[in-house]
């Protein structure tokens, strides 16, 4: 597939979030990923475009996917890669995010990619260091390549995102996700919904010109797609629905829901599911669910964004990838 | 120590409580006003200070501040936070009890009185706490309070929740002829709040305190206040349905007073974006239709008094994610010229006014001395500028902390020098 060469707008120094991203901005990101899907196709899957550049991945929450998501497209296209966890316990008894942020500075790294609990750390980090900062999660505030991930995957299956309709369903309020999802479609011109009980949806989300539903029934009437946002135990302990097998039997995605829809629906879930909550195993792992190529297109569109924060062009993107390792 | 008598001649003299505004001297002698009026002579060994295109005020007394000591050294003094008053010319502030330990006993009151006269800036009155450890609990020993030289009972920073426990507050100070101030805020609506709830809170993914949460307390309190007779204190209202719950218990005789801070008549939600900290308050800036009313409010003299809530913190804590930030700004030092600048400068009030709701209502409000350039009164003086422009400059400020939204804002008008009992306690350098 052949686009357009014409210089995109430059990302600049950090992807911290979707929200101030033009349109031409994210379909450079997104067009810049096709090419390097092929890399983890192949047998020996690593380039070297980003060698001798130095990342750091600094997750003070847990995550599983996105860290090894990230390492993957650090370790595929050759960078050199260090891990550090720390738990939100142990940093409220030490150093400070600023201090954290000097320290790594001072031992010379290229990237930090960090997941912090709050929101705006990602912001916070990236104006006080001259390394690139990319946002692998913060707070309830963005989780850009996620949402770029999910977009890529959308415009696989929809053939745009212009024009289509996707709908978040779930726990949107305390959702980073659903924040850069619905950033990320508007500025492409796609119609958002999102669907859930009121106590998570927050109110002002309307002014952002996403249309709320509060019945799934009718959110699967009007949308194209679902993206199904997980759930967590916690929100029930909060008092923010009463049990979980009360939500899954009003907010769940079934296949007996989905039925009822003129066309199928394309089923998303950026993961890790509860199976039976938001989510029934048979729509999980039926034909429309295109949620294990949401986790293949994470790779590649984290390969993308590191390959152009560390100065790489969209229309090159093509040739760098044909280089062999030496 | 008595000082030289003080002669301050050919000033714009503006003293609402005489509805006096005209061009005239003014003479302290032995710490308090001797004379008042177009023309006074002053003895040979009086200090003159020439006043000609300033205005001269009763000092401006702010009823909110937050002193730090003991327990928060690190933001504020006691003694730098007089000073920083008197720099930004208040002759008198009103310490609130959220220190740690709280200040609530007579032994803590006096504490911060002794401090207060020692620091040789603003007069420091300090408020007691409502309940004991500011827990909410039980009634602390209100009554030895007073004694001791409270002028107020708050729980502010701990809000009481128990509407019954506010009741027995505003019953039981009754007889001591104090207010009871009240941070107005119910926590189950609001405790994991961080700014503002509304579009931008959705944006940035942060929690947000409705303006229900604060709407709730405010009418919860008026009517508490009706049922006792007693007199409640509403502080830095920033709700347009507050302002007017307000404005509806005056008019059916309800004894209340209630602040405006400078950050809510100017500042909206907007200011938080880029999640700024020193924009991080509590209550948080709200939204275009709250400032306009709680403008409305200072403006009918539903909201009697002007109130900085000055909350000093220490740079490394407002150097932080959002949510791990302190609520608060400082406040004494720039309320003159944001006041003088986006309240009188715009038209909304007159100067005279304007000083009304900085010295003789708070002074009203929590029966102190002051307020008046009365023959007699007290000798606390505020002279400003009301022409000179400036930029604020954090790094000159008197207060131990810097956290201001307001950091290179140019203002025009500045309080120039600051009298208390007589004394020159401040004057511009420069």
């Amino acid at each position: 597939m052949s686009r357009s060469a014409a210089a995109a707008p430059a990302l600049g120094k950090d992807l911290v979030g979707i929200e101030h991203l033009g349109a031409r901005q994210i379909t450079s990101i997104l067009d810049t990923a096709e090419p390097f899907k092929e890399i983890s196709e192949r047998r020996i899957k690593k380039v070297p475009t980003l060698r001798g550049i130095t990342i750091v991945n600094l997750f003070f929450e847990a995550s599983t996917r996105t860290r090894i998501s990230f390492e993957f497209a650090e370790k595929r296209l050759a960078a050199d890669t260090v891990n550090i966890g720390a738990s939100r316990s142990s940093v409220a008894k030490g150093e400070t995010l600023v201090d954290t942020a000097r320290n790594l500075e001072a031992m010379k790294i290229d990237m930090v990619v960090m997941r912090h609990w709050a929101s705006g750390a990602a912001r916070f980090l990236a104006e006080r260091i001259p390394s690139s900062v990319i946002n692998a999660g913060d707070g309830a505030h963005e989780h850009p390549t996620q949402a770029l991930l999910d977009m890529l995957t959308l415009r696989d299956h929809l053939g745009a995102i212009a024009g289509r309709r996707v709908c978040i369903v779930g726990d949107v309020r305390h959702s980073r996700v659903a924040r850069s999802n619905i950033f990320g479609l508007l500025t492409l011109g796609a119609e958002v919904g999102v669907c859930g009980p009121p106590t998570l949806i927050p109110p002002h989300m309307r002014e952002l010109g996403v249309r709320i539903f509060h019945r799934l029934e009718e959110a699967i009437e009007w949308a194209h797609a679902l993206n199904v946002l997980r759930l967590q135990l916690e929100r029930m302990e909060a008092g923010f629905v009463p049990s979980l097998r009360e939500y899954n039997r009003i907010w769940g995605v079934s296949r007996a829901r989905l039925a009822a829809a003129s066309e199928p629906l394309l089923i998303l879930h950026p993961g890790p599911m509860n199976r039976g909550v938001e989510i029934d195993s048979d729509v999980a792992d039926g034909p429309h669910s295109v949620i294990l190529e949401q986790v293949t297109n994470g790779v590649a569109v984290r390969m993308a964004v590191l390959y152009l924060l560390a100065g790489g062009r969209p229309e090159k993107a093509e040739a760098a990838k044909a280089e062999e390792v030496a | 120590m008595t000082p030289r008598p003080l002669w301050i001649r050919g000033g714009r003299i503006i003293d609402p409580a005489a509805g006096m505004d005209a061009t005239g001297d003014l003479l302290l002698l032995d710490g308090r006003v001797a004379e008042c009026g177009s023309r006074v002579e002053g003895p040979a060994d009086a200090e003159v200070a020439e006043a000609r295109g300033l205005v001269v005020a009763p000092g401006l007394i702010d009823v909110h501040v937050h002193l730090r000591e003991p327990g928060g050294e690190h933001k504020e003094t006691i003694a730098t936070g007089a000073r920083a008053a008197a720099a930004g010319g208040f002759t008198a502030v009103c310490a609130m009890p959220n220190t740690s330990p709280p200040i609530d006993d007579p032994a803590s009151v006096g504490f911060v009185v002794a401090e207060g006269r020692r620091a040789g800036g603003a007069r420091v009155y300090p408020l007691g706490a409502i309940s004991v450890r500011q827990e909410g609990k039980k009634l602390a020993e209100i009554g030895e309070m007073v004694a001791a030289g409270a002028v107020g009972i708050t729980d502010d920073g701990h809000p009481v929740m128990d509407s019954g426990l506010m009741r027995l507050a505003l019953e039981y100070a009754l007889p001591f002829g104090i207010p009871v101030a009240d941070h107005p805020e119910d926590l189950g609506l609001s405790r994991e709040g961080s700014m503002n709830e509304g579009l931008v809170s959705a944006r940035l993914g942060l929690v947000g305190k409705p303006n229900a949460s604060e709407d709730i307390h405010i009418v919860r309190d008026l009517l508490l206040a009706e049922l006792t007779g007693g007199r409640i204190h509403l502080q830095h209202v920033s709700t347009a349905w507050g302002v007017e719950a307000i404005r509806q218990a005056k008019a059916r005789g309800v004894r209340a007073t209630a602040e405006a801070s400078p950050h809510h008549l100017i500042l909206t939600e907007a200011a938080v974006e880029g999640y700024r900290t020193d924009a991080k308050m509590n209550p948080p800036l709200r939204t275009d239709a709250d400032v306009a009313a709680v403008r409305a409010g200072l403006a009918d003299g539903t909201l009697d008094v002007i109130a900085t809530d000055h909350a000093p913190h220490h740079y490394d804590e407002k150097e932080s994610a959002f949510d791990d930030a302190p609520f608060g700004i400082v406040g004494l030092e720039t309320a003159v010229g944001l006041v003088l600048t986006h309240v009188v400068g715009e038209g909304l009030i007159d100067l005279p006014t304007a000083i009304e709701r900085m010295s003789p209502s708070p002074a009203r409000a929590f029966n102190l001395p002051g307020g008046t350039l009365a023959p007699g009164s007290v000798a606390d003086v505020t002279l400003i500028d009301p022409a000179r422009t400036w930029a604020v400059d954090p790094t000159r400020f008197l207060s131990k902390s810097r956290n201001t939204p307001f950091s290179g804002l140019e203002l025009t008008g500045k309080a120039v020098m600051t009298v208390v009992g007589g004394a020159i306690v401040w004057r511009d350098g420069g």
